[in-house]
C-alpha cells in the first residue's frame, strides 16, 4: 500500500471510530428520551439545554466510579471479556459502504474503508467473535447469575445466527454477490432489495434484535431474573464497555440492514440529481446523509420496540428461533431459489 | 517477506496449539484452541489469499463449534479436587496412541510429495476466491461435495434420533420399575 492510501485509510478509520462512538454515546441519550416520551415523562433534562450533555456526564461518572474486580474471579479473563465485546462491535464498521465516491483535491476517495469480495461473511465472522466477549466475561465473574446470563446469551446468539444466515443466503441468491459494495450498487435508485425480500428482511430484523440482545430478546441481562445478567459483577468503565458495545451493535446492525435491504446510500431520483447539478460529490453527500437518516430510523425502531413489547420467556425464545424462524427461513430460501430460477433464466 | 510471514504465523499457531495441551484450566485450553483456529485462518488469508476459507473457518470453528465447547465446559464443575485421578496406565496408553498417530501422519506426508503436487494449483493465484472455489466445487468435485453434504445430513438426523431414543428408553425403564 502506498503512503497516500495508508494516510487516507488511517484518517477514515479514525473518523469512523469517532462517529461510531459519538452515535453510541448519543444513542444512550436518545434511548432515555424515547423511553420518557413513550411513558409520558420528560427524561434527562438537567445537563445542558434539554439535557444534551447528559451522555458526557454519564461517561464521566463511569470513569470516576471505583473499579471492582471480584476476588474469586479469573482476573485476566474478567478484563478480557468487555475488551473483546467492544472490539468486535467496532470491527464491523469498516466493511460497510457509508457512501459513494468523493472527489477531494482530484483524488477519488471511497467512503467504504475495505471492500472485501466476501463482505457478508466478514460481518458474520465478527459477530461470532462477539459472543466470546459475553461468555468470557460471564464465566470469569464467578457468579451464578453472570454465568446464567452468559449461557443464555451464547445459546440465543447461536440459535438466531442460523436463521439470519438463511435469510442472508436468500438475499445472496437475488443479488448474486457477497460484496457489500456490489450489493449496494445493484440497488441503484429505488431498486431496493426489500421489494424482492420482504419476508427475508423480516426474519433478518427479528434475528438482529436477538443478536444484539435487545428487548424482547434481552434475556441475557433480564433484570427481574438475573440481577444484571452477564455484567452483574462489572463496575466502572468495564460495565460501560458492555453497555456501549450493545449500542454500537445496534448502530452497526441498523447500518447492515439498511445496506442489505434498504439501498444503502441510494435514493430515488439520484440520477436526475446528478444530471441536474453535475456534481458527483453532492450526490454522494446527499446519499450518505440519507443513509444515516435510514440508520437513525432503525435505531429509533429498536428503541420503539424495546419500550413497547414485553420480554419473552426463555422457552418461547427458543421455540420461536428453532421451530418458527428456521423452518420459515428455509421455506423462504426455497421460494427465492425457485423465483430466481423462474425469472432469471 | 512471504516466507517470514509464514514462519511467524506458523510459530504463533504451534505455540497456541501447545498451550491448548499445556494449560491446566480447561477453559483456558478452549480459548487457546480458539486462538489456534484464528491463526490458521490468518494462514489461509495471508498465504493463499483464501479469504473465503479463512472466514468460514472463523465462523464455523471459532464461532460455532468452540462456543459450544465453552458452553459445555462452563456448566461443569471445574474444581481441581473434583477432577478424577487418572492412572499411569491411562497416561501411557494416551502417549502411545498419540505417538502412533504422529507416525501415521508423518508417514503419509513423507510419501506424498506435496510440494510438487500442489504447484499446478498454487500457480492459479485466484484459487482461494469464492468464484473459483464455487466453480470447482460444483463442477469438478460435485460428487464428493454432495456426498459430504449427505454425510452431514445423516449425522444431523442421527443425533436427533439418538436424542429421541434416550427419552423413550427412560420411560420404558420407568414402566419396568413399576
Amino acid at each position: 500500500m502506498d503512503f497516500q492510501g495508508f494516510v487516507i485509510t488511517l484518517i477514515s478509520i479514525i473518523t469512523l471510530f469517532s462517529i461510531t462512538m459519538f452515535i453510541a454515546l448519543y444513542s444512550t441519550f436518545a434511548e432515555r428520551k424515547v423511553a420518557a416520551f413513550m411513558q409520558d415523562r420528560r427524561g434527562p433534562n438537567r445537563a445542558g439545554p434539554g439535557g444534551i450533555f447528559q451522555p458526557l456526564a454519564d461517561g464521566l461518572k463511569f470513569f470516576m466510579k471505583e473499579e471492582v474486580i471480584p476476588v474469586a474471579s479469573n482476573k485476566f479473563l474478567f478484563v478480557l471479556g468487555p475488551s473483546i465485546a467492544i472490539m468486535s462491535s467496532l470491527m464491523t464498521g469498516v466493511i460497510i459502504p457509508w457512501g459513494g465516491q468523493l472527489i477531494v483535491f482530484g483524488n477519488t476517495v471511497s467512503l467504504q474503508i475495505v471492500d472485501l469480495d466476501i463482505g457478508i461473511l466478514y460481518v458474520f465472522a465478527v459477530l461470532s467473535v462477539g459472543v466470546y466477549g459475553i461468555m468470557i466475561g460471564g464465566w470469569a465473574s464467578n457468579n451464578k447469575f453472570s454465568l446464567m446470563g452468559a449461557i443464555r446469551a451464547s445459546s440465543q446468539i447461536i440459535s438466531y445466527e442460523l436463521s439470519m444466515g438463511f435469510s442472508i443466503v436468500a438475499l445472496l441468491l437475488v443479488t448474486g454477490t457477497m460484496s457489500l459494495h456490489e450489493i449496494v450498487e445493484r440497488q441503484h435508485g429505488m431498486n431496493w432489495n426489500i421489494f424482492y425480500q420482504p419476508l427475508g428482511f423480516l426474519i433478518f430484523l427479528i434475528c438482529a434484535f436477538a443478536e444484539t440482545n435487545r428487548t424482547p430478546f434481552d434475556l441475557p441481562e433480564c433484570e427481574t431474573e438475573l440481577v444484571g445478567g452477564y455484567h452483574t459483577e462489572y463496575s466502572s468503565m468495564k460495565l460501560g464497555f458492555y453497555l456501549f458495545s450493545e449500542y454500537i451493535n445496534m448502530f452497526i446492525s441498523s447500518a447492515v440492514m439498511v445496506t442489505l435491504y434498504f439501498g444503502g446510500y441510494n435514493f430515488p431520483f439520484m440520477d436526475q440529481l446528478l444530471h441536474a447539478t453535475g456534481s458527483q460529490n453532492l450526490v454522494t453527500i446527499v446519499g450518505t446523509i440519507l443513509l444515516f437518516a435510514k440508520v437513525f430510523f432503525f435505531i429509533f425502531f429498536f428503541m420503539w420496540v424495546r419500550w413497547t413489547i414485553p420480554r419473552f420467556r426463555y422457552d418461547q425464545l427458543m421455540n420461536l428461533g428453532w421451530k418458527g424462524l428456521i423452518p420459515l427461513s428455509i421455506v423462504w430460501l426455497m421460494l427465492t431459489a425457485a423465483g430466481v430460477l423462474f425469472f432469471k433464466s | 517477506m512471504l516466507t517470514s510471514a509464514f514462519y511467524l504465523i506458523a510459530f504463533i499457531t504451534i505455540f497456541f496449539a501447545i498451550m491448548v495441551v499445556a494449560s491446566r484450566n480447561p477453559i483456558h485450553s478452549v480459548l487457546y484452541l480458539v486462538l489456534t483456529f484464528f491463526s490458521i485462518s490468518a494462514m489461509y488469508i495471508f498465504m493463499l489469499d483464501a479469504t473465503f476459507v479463512g472466514m468460514v473457518n472463523v465462523i464455523v470453528y471459532a464461532g460455532a463449534i468452540m462456543v459450544l465447547f465453552l458452553y459445555v465446559l462452563m456448566m461443569m464443575n471445574l474444581n481441581t479436587d473434583a477432577e478424577p485421578k487418572k492412572s499411569n496406565l491411562f497416561k501411557i496408553t494416551a502417549v502411545i496412541s498419540g505417538g502412533m498417530l504422529l507416525l501415521l501422519i508423518v508417514a503419509a506426508l513423507h510419501d506424498n510429495n506435496l510440494v510438487n503436487a500442489n504447484k499446478s494449483t498454487l500457480a492459479n493465484e485466484k484459487i482461494g476466491s469464492i468464484k473459483v472455489l464455487g466453480n470447482v466445487l460444483y463442477t469438478q468435485y460435485q460428487l464428493p461435495f454432495e456426498i459430504a453434504s449427505v454425510l452431514f445430513l445423516i449425522a444431523m438426523i442421527g443425533s436427533v434420533v439418538l436424542g429421541k431414543k434416550n427419552t423413550a428408553s427412560q420411560t420404558i425403564g420407568n414402566e419396568v420399575l413399576k
